[in-house]
């Protein structure tokens, strides 16, 4: 493929055949090696075949293969001529993260480590084929799919800070549960407050390293203070919502034009886009709902073994998601539909969407390291909004195959090598820890250093794992 | 695998296989099989609850989506998992009708959730006279 550096760290593919906007890659040279070994860049240069796709088909330092679009991409739509697409947001919409703070230090953690762990893992469930402990009706579940975070808050579970500290305030605006089907109700009416599988994690780590003082202070975190990451999604519910519409864009419009089946759209105003809106709305929803019921059961379970622990919610930032957002175009603000598939909103400073507490500084965006290795949190930036429709990576990327991982590693190795370096394990088979292995990812902090030195989002803090459960 | 009814092939992120058969029937069956694999290994699951799917496409492909994808939903609404095919009959209209057998997953250790069925890298396809499925499943 025709690839050209612009400048450190910037790649472009040249718009060429049907492609209407050329391509770029944000990745460093180390990173751009690994990219070429798969269909990334290909996708990457298929999205920018697609109606009312605006100024670039980006992808971030992350990049790797997905379906239709890559994961670690970003696209922004005209509303007028583009089109909305659940390739774009994937499966399992709304896979996301959230990081709460807590009063404790490192050293309250260490020597309760293995209690810790076992504890969490019995009060928050992985949900494979048992379900949840969490019961609602098919009514109260609806009112859950148009109102997220903030809906269960109001039913007990959590406090007002912990919704206004989440992306878009816990709950995007547009959900109607009425375009969710029966199936993906049924798929994920079971499923709340459960973490799933895969890569989805909920981990107890501290503060390893302070990049910015200032900032990190605005945060509210210190070096060595402890704090609780839940990495996980909308379950069953989202990957059905994405695989209906999937199904009913191509009843509609057929797949034979396009270069991969997978990048089935709608136009964002035809009524089909807007119902996949809705019903993704819906799901991202759901998504938030599920962070905020594990978020209680951590502080039920963290209060009883520690009496005076408080615990707050610092931010929840989606990976997975397609928004409509105001953004500069040919230097003119405009309303785009901005798909981040793999990537995390990165926006600076005085962007209204962000809370209060933090317009000054910027955004916190989180980034989940890979188990065993560091995550980071970061700040938006203006430079973001300017080059990458203000999004940014949203972890390391795989380089290694399951199948790969599971010829190469041994759960049983691995747990034993994370208690070598201080870190207590539990994961719902040794099958699911030898596949998630640390190996089989890009290096963390290499990501994290072209974010960093290309200024879409900008180093505050590198968090270290104490405790991790796993699905 | 050593019967020759499927082979996992590599995927950076996720999970690709063959299945085969002699016929579009026997391709399926061996197609829902992988998806068990994936959940479950090789573990014998009992045969306590049966099951009757009915799923239809416009091709095989999205005929064997929408098949698999059922396994899917009794799986996370039902936490059923399969052991066993015992009827599948595909019409030329391409309308399925399976019996199928299995045991409610919480009575096994589960080693991966399936999110979902993809059209990834899809097809189905007769090749000399063996048929053949190719599938990525996002997990």
């Amino acid at each position: 493929m025709n690839l050209k550096k612009i400048s450190e760290n910037v790649y472009e593919i040249p718009k060429k055949g049907k492609m209407l906007v050329s391509g770029r890659v944000y990745a460093s040279e180390k990173i751009m090696k690994i990219v070429k070994q798969d269909k990334s860049l290909e996708q990457v240069k298929n999205v920018a075949c697609l109606p009312g796709i605006l100024k670039n088909s980006i992808a971030l330092a992350d990049i790797h293969q997905g379906y239709g679009f890559p994961i670690g991409g970003v696209a922004a739509f005209d509303l007028d001529k583009g089109i909305i697409s659940p390739g774009g947001v994937g499966y399992d919409i709304n896979c996301s993260v959230r990081l709460l703070k807590t009063n404790l230090t490192k050293k309250d953690i260490l020597k309760n480590q293995k209690k810790i762990v076992e504890a969490l893992y019995r009060k928050i469930p992985s949900g494979l084929g048992r379900g949840s402990k969490f019961k609602i009706t098919r009514q109260e579940l609806n009112k859950l799919l148009e109102g997220g975070a903030k809906y269960v808050v109001e039913k007990g579970y959590g406090v007002t800070e912990d919704y206004l500290h989440t992306e878009e305030g816990g709950f995007i605006n547009g959900a109607d549960a009425s375009k969710v089907s029966e199936r993906a109700v049924k798929r994920g009416i079971g499923q709340l407050g459960t973490l799933g599988a895969g890569n989805h994690f909920l981990e107890v780590q501290y503060v390893d390293e302070i990049f910015d003082k200032k900032i990190a202070e605005a945060f509210g975190l210190r070096k060595d203070q402890v704090v609780i990451m839940i990495h996980c999604g909308s379950r069953g519910l989202g990957h059905q919502v994405a695989s209906d519409y999937i199904k009913k864009m191509e009843e509609k419009y057929g797949f034979k034009d396009l270069p991969d089946r997978e990048l089935i759209n709608a136009p964002i105003k035809s009524q089909l886009g807007k119902d996949y809106f809705s019903a993704m709305a819906c799901a991202a929803n759901f998504a938030f709902a599920n962070k905020q019921i594990i978020t209680h059961w951590v502080r039920e379970e963290m209060k009883y073994l520690f009496q005076n622990v408080r615990i707050d919610v610092l931010y929840d930032v989606c990976h997975n998601i397609a928004k409509f957002e105001k953004h500069i175009i040919n230097g003119k603000k405009k309303e785009v539909c901005v798909h981040r598939k793999g990537a995390t909103r990165s926006f600076g400073p005085e962007r209204e969407e962000i809370p209060e507490a933090y317009r000054k500084t910027g955004q916190p965006v989180l980034i989940p390291g890979t188990m065993g290795t560091a995550s980071y949190v970061l700040v938006g930036t203006k430079k973001a909004e300017e080059l990458t429709f203000g999004s940014t990576v949203h972890g390391a990327g795989r380089v290694m195959s399951r199948s790969g991982a599971l010829g190469k590693f041994r759960g049983e190795k691995i747990k034993k090598e994370l208690a070598e370096k201080g870190i207590e394990i539990k994961a719902g088979s040794w099958k699911s820890l030898a596949e998630e292995s640390p190996k089989v990812y890009k290096d963390i902090e290499e990501v994290v250093k072209v974010v960093d030195e290309l200024g879409i989002s900008k180093k505050v803090a590198r968090l270290k794992p104490l405790a991790v459960v796993k699905g | 695998m050593k019967n020759g009814k499927f082979k996992f092939l590599p995927h950076t992120a996720d999970i690709k296989f063959q299945a085969y058969g002699k016929n579009p029937e026997e391709v399926f069956e061996n197609s829902a099989l992988v998806l068990k694999k994936i959940l479950v290994e090789d573990k014998k699951i009992r045969k306590k609850i049966k099951k009757n799917i009915i799923a239809k496409g416009e091709d095989y492909e999205s005929l064997l989506y929408n098949f698999l994808e059922e396994f899917l939903i009794l799986f996370d609404s039902e936490g059923f998992v399969l052991s066993e095919i015992k009827n599948i009959n595909i019409q030329e209209d391409l309308k399925l009708k399976a019996e199928v057998v299995g045991d409610r997953a919480e009575n096994y250790q589960v080693n991966e959730h399936i999110k979902a069925i993809t059209y990834n890298e899809m097809f189905v396809k007769k090749e000399n006279s063996k048929w053949i499925s190719q599938v990525v499943v996002d997990v």
